[in-house]
């Protein structure tokens, strides 16, 4: 291996980035856009639900329970129904999330003692939504229960509010329960599959399908600098591309930094590493750029996308599907790009999952290694 | 006319399906995105393991915990002696949620105070830690709730009877279990078809053109609209092909309800189609590469899938980026693909969906046909 060789290689592909304006785009925007999309876009906190009431008794007390409703900041009264085809209309329609209905003799079951119920109809299409709808609802009408009972027993006599049990939560690693907080590291991961299999297998599939392939091993150069050549490129630029998403995550987002960057930066080396031998694998296997776009879509980014436990827990997916998310790197970079922004964790406590994303970049470069020279030979 | 078009339409017929990995391209991405949004993406929660602290010990906390434990949501991992060993649990991620009940739980709720309970979740589980959360808010409400009646049956056993009390009917509407696989198939009918239609049929534009056959056709007896016609056809049936697939195995697999009319959904995919492949022939009008084809439809397909309301509700999003997914024909495919899935609504409900994306196919397939011409020239 002769290193003038393979800076020469190095520096025709850059050259090759840099003249395409689309590909020097995906380079230098791409990470910055993807921070921001999923930084503003991605979240799954409820605010202002759409709310219809449907008020069939129209007494002080059912406008006064209403009326919490009107100024709690969860619920945006849009509508009030007069009628069970309206609310039914405004739920298909999506004109409203929730229907509250309050029973035309709510006063006079009250004042009678005993249970009253209040429906709550809510548009459960999205039920992370509707959980989050009906934990409120629940709030509002608990709130009002235990007022009307207050004021029951003050009447009664006895002075002594009801027992209530109170759930001092802590949120620990992400305080104040915040989306982002969890999304921006997992965007890193993301960034990097991208730019790693995505990229890379394209600029490489292209050599072949156009035969410049052929012309650059006519050179003197060996395998191993095409290779290396082709790779160390893309590999500066995801790690340029990394730096660039967590200082946006850090400076823009403020999602908290309590680890070390060296575990940062080691384990975005080592996944660097895996995607980018993932992406030279594909474009040696595919024969086609869309053949190997595909693949690489397939299996590295939604992967990491879905199965790496950005987004969706891990633990409550089926074991089955549980055990599959180990054959995907992405799940282990995502594990500890979350310990090292939000928990501060050290390196040693995260020797299992550096252990198996090295095993992976070892594997996986020395398969990609040997496809190669096969294809070559 | 008719003859031009089908020997163009034999031709894209040939080139798409000649091998058996361009077939295998079509087909096996979306059942493999299809199980596993089916199987991963799931915003439910079940058996979180959970760490018990209970330094009480009186019949009142072994009465909460007991309803924690019942529930199918936590898991019980540990029972400790010591809350500090709290701390290393939730570090090393062995529990997710840790429940500390502290000395003098019970004796203040016997004596009529507000007692409470500690919670820590480690909130990098993605939005597990909120949903469990409120649960635990849920159950020890109605432990509280229930403990406070009882008091009362003691002190006054006749008037408990008369203690007004208003209850929460909980009314799911249209996902009356809560599933996110009901939620999330409907959409994958829809970002499926985006990502595979607005790929394969902007590469099979731009890739003659790289190639140079795009000429070579052009100096045929071909007209400009049959061209567009031959290239954008086959994609569209492509489409269509997907779709019924994936709604199949939506329906007989996953067991996703059925509810509305096939006529309508068809309706809806074959103007979302349209939709699509006006941004196709758009990309591909500004694309000059494979390559630069793959990063632009990227840079479409992330924020359209992002900004549509397929997992994260818009209206958390921020007020500007809403007033964007109006452009977006995903937003008003999700809500006719959801809306006669689960709602079993019809085009009484979604002809403004309808319209939306009739009115964005027509602007871009205009737009797209007129920059064609340019392209060509």
């Amino acid at each position: 291996m002769r290193w003038h060789r393979l800076w020469a290689m190095a520096r025709k592909e850059f050259i090759q980035i840099g003249r395409d304006s689309r590909s020097l785009m995906i380079v230098l925007v791409m990470p910055v856009v993807l921070v921001l999309l999923f930084g503003y876009g991605v979240s799954l906190d409820l605010k202002r639900t759409a709310t219809c009431v449907f008020d069939r008794e129209g007494s002080p007390q059912s406008r006064d329970l209403l009326a919490r409703f009107a100024s709690s900041e969860y619920f945006n009264v849009v509508k009030h129904v007069d009628g069970y085809p309206a609310l039914t209309r405004a739920l298909d329609t999506g004109a409203c999330k929730l229907g509250v209905v309050v029973p035309h003799d709510f006063s006079r079951r009250l004042a009678a003692g005993g249970p009253v119920s209040l429906q709550a109809v809510v548009d459960a299409t999205d039920d992370n939504t509707a959980n989050l709808v009906f934990g409120y609802t629940e709030a509002v009408v608990r709130g009002f229960s235990a007022e009307t009972q207050l004021d029951w027993l003050a009447r009664q006599g006895e002075r002594r509010p009801p027992v209530t049990v109170r759930i001092e939560s802590r949120t620990w690693f992400n305080e104040d329960l915040e989306s982002k907080s969890f999304i921006v590291p997992g965007v890193v991961a993301i960034v990097m599959a991208v730019i790693g299999t995505f990229l890379t297998s394209l600029t490489i599939a292209r050599e072949w399908e156009r035969g410049t392939m052929e012309q650059l091993i006519s050179t003197p150069v060996t395998s191993l600098e095409v290779m290396l050549g082709k790779l160390v490129p893309y590999f500066v630029i995801g790690m340029v591309a990394t730096a660039v998403c967590v200082a946006i995550g850090i400076g823009w987002f403020e999602v908290p930094f309590r680890g070390h960057w060296t575990t940062l930066f080691g384990s975005a080396a080592l996944f660097l590493t895996v995607v980018l031998s993932i992406g030279f694998l594909f474009s040696v296997l595919a024969k086609t750029q869309l053949a190997a776009s595909q693949f690489a879509l397939v299996s590295t980014f939604l992967p990491s996308f879905l199965l790496s436990g950005f987004l969706f827990a891990i633990e409550q997916m089926p074991p089955v599907l549980r055990a599959l998310t180990h054959l995907f790197p992405a799940r282990y970079l995502v594990t500890i790009l979350k310990a090292v922004f939000l928990k501060g964790t050290e390196a040693p406590a995260l020797r299992f999952e550096l252990a198996a994303l090295g095993l992976f970049a070892i594997v996986l470069a020395a398969l990609a290694t040997r496809a190669f020279q096969k294809r070559l030979a | 006319m008719f003859q031009r078009l089908r020997q163009m339409l034999i031709k894209e017929f040939l080139q798409v399906l000649r091998d058996k990995r361009a077939r295998t391209l079509l087909f096996v991405p979306p059942m493999i995105q299809m199980l596993v949004f089916g199987y991963a993406a799931t915003f439910e929660i079940r058996n979180v393991t959970t760490a018990i602290v209970d330094q009480d010990r009186s019949p009142e906390s072994r009465e909460l915990i007991a309803r924690f434990t019942a529930t199918p949501y936590f898991d019980v991992l540990a029972r400790l002696e010591d809350p500090r060993e709290l701390q290393g649990l939730i570090d090393r991620g062995e529990a997710i949620l840790a429940v500390h009940v502290r000395p003098g739980f019970g004796q203040k709720l016997r004596k009529g105070e507000t007692a409470s309970v500690q919670v820590i979740a480690d909130s990098t589980v993605s939005n597990t830690a909120l949903i469990a959360l409120g649960y635990i808010e849920r159950i020890a409400g109605q432990f509280a709730a229930d403990y406070q009646r009882d008091r009362m049956q003691r002190l006054r056993p006749l008037a408990i009877e008369q203690l007004p009390r208003v209850e929460l009917e909980r009314r799911p509407w249209f996902n009356e279990d809560l599933r996110s696989r009901w939620f999330f198939i409907p959409g994958v009918i829809g970002s499926l078809i985006l990502v595979m239609v607005t790929t394969l049929t902007a590469f099979a534009v731009v890739r003659e053109r790289e190639v140079g056959t795009l000429e070579q056709i052009m100096v045929t007896p071909i007209r400009r609209g049959e061209f567009i016609l031959g290239k954008t056809l086959p994609f569209f049936l492509i489409g269509l092909a997907d779709a019924a697939l994936i709604a199949t195995v939506g329906t007989f697999w996953f067991g996703i309800p059925f509810r509305g009319q096939v006529w309508v959904l068809l309706l809806g995919v074959m103007l979302f189609l349209l939709s699509v492949l006006g941004v196709a022939l758009l990309v591909s009008t500004v694309s000059a590469t494979q390559q630069q084809a793959m990063v632009t439809t990227f840079f479409f397909i992330m924020p359209a899938i992002t900004f549509s309301g397929f997992a994260f509700p818009i209206t958390a999003m921020p007020q500007f980026l809403q007033w964007v997914s109006y452009a977006n024909p995903l937003r008003y495919i999700l809500v006719v693909l959801r809306g006669v899935y689960l709602k079993g609504v019809g085009l009484e409900i979604l002809w403004p969906q309808m319209l939306s994306m009739a009115a964005i196919a027509f602007v871009l397939l205009t737009l797209s046909v007129f920059r064609f011409h340019k392209a060509l020239d």
